[in-house]
């Protein structure tokens, strides 16, 4: 990762923030690739492998995106907010 | 940003049936001529997609501002589908218990198919898109509860509109 990576905030939700075992934390990171090797050196393999469920969306500054998130090379905003979704239920 | 739009509110307090649809009456008067209101409560037991034991609480928990907008987006995929005069959503969120009311549906419009197909479209796609996650517990423990498969071909149903 390169010295001017950029801040980023990444949110865990219900299910995911309880395996995860925390609801935020701060990263650097140009993308969703690079969180990917971020989150690992932070959490680990296993509990990354919870984020890499097919079920599992991921959405960037409320957006949700679409493929494959841990091999997503496009560049995130400055300050991006990345969320990880686990199936929702409401009603 | 917390809030696309005054009809939908993500809250944690009870709400008022009555009080709701006379806001809408009163927004639109003689115009309409159909209201139709669906409100959820929470069951005490969920033998599909809970542990089927006696529930003891729910908790909904929501991604403030997401949440938000996946509501609007079914809102407006309604009113594409169906001539609305008007709509209100509210949600809860917290901790609720049996019996409780858990969200609130009405839809206005000149004649009541519209209404009726407009309330039972939101429900189904609230079910299935709406950024929230519920938390069951029960006399048999804890489980996060996922949409149900008949909730996902109820919405399916519907077609390619998405809440998306």
């Amino acid at each position: 990762m390169s010295e001017e990576s950029n801040p980023i905030e990444v949110h865990f939700f219900a299910s995911l923030r309880e395996r995860v075992g925390t609801a935020r934390l701060s990263a650097t990171a140009d993308s969703l690739s690079e969180v990917h090797a971020t989150l690992i050196q932070q959490l680990g393999t296993d509990r990354v492998a919870h984020l890499l469920a097919p079920n599992v969306r991921v959405a960037v500054n409320q957006q949700l995106i679409e493929g494959d998130w841990h091999s997503d090379l496009q560049p995130l905003p400055a300050g991006a907010e990345v969320a990880f979704l686990p199936p929702v239920t409401g009603g | 940003m917390k809030t696309p739009d005054p009809r939908i509110s993500i809250q944690q307090e009870d709400f008022d049936l009555a009080e709701e649809y006379q806001a809408l009456r009163n927004r639109l008067g003689a115009q309409i001529g159909a209201i139709v209101c669906f409100s959820g409560l929470v069951r005490d037991r969920n033998p599909v997609a809970g542990d089927g034991g006696s529930v003891s609480t729910l908790r909904l928990e929501h991604y403030p501002g997401m949440t938000e907008q996946s509501i609007l987006h079914i809102a407006s995929a309604a009113e594409q589908r169906w001539p609305l005069l008007d709509w209100r959503i509210i949600h809860r969120i917290g901790d609720l218990t049996p019996s409780d009311q858990i969200v609130l549906v009405l839809v206005a419009s000149a004649h009541r198919e519209a209404a009726f197909g407009a309330a039972e479209f939101m429900m189904d796609y609230l079910k299935t898109r709406a950024v929230l996650w519920k938390k069951e517990r029960s006399e048999l423990g804890e489980r996060w509860l996922d949409s149900t498969q008949a909730d996902h071909e109820r919405a399916e149903e519907w077609g390619t509109t998405s809440g998306d």
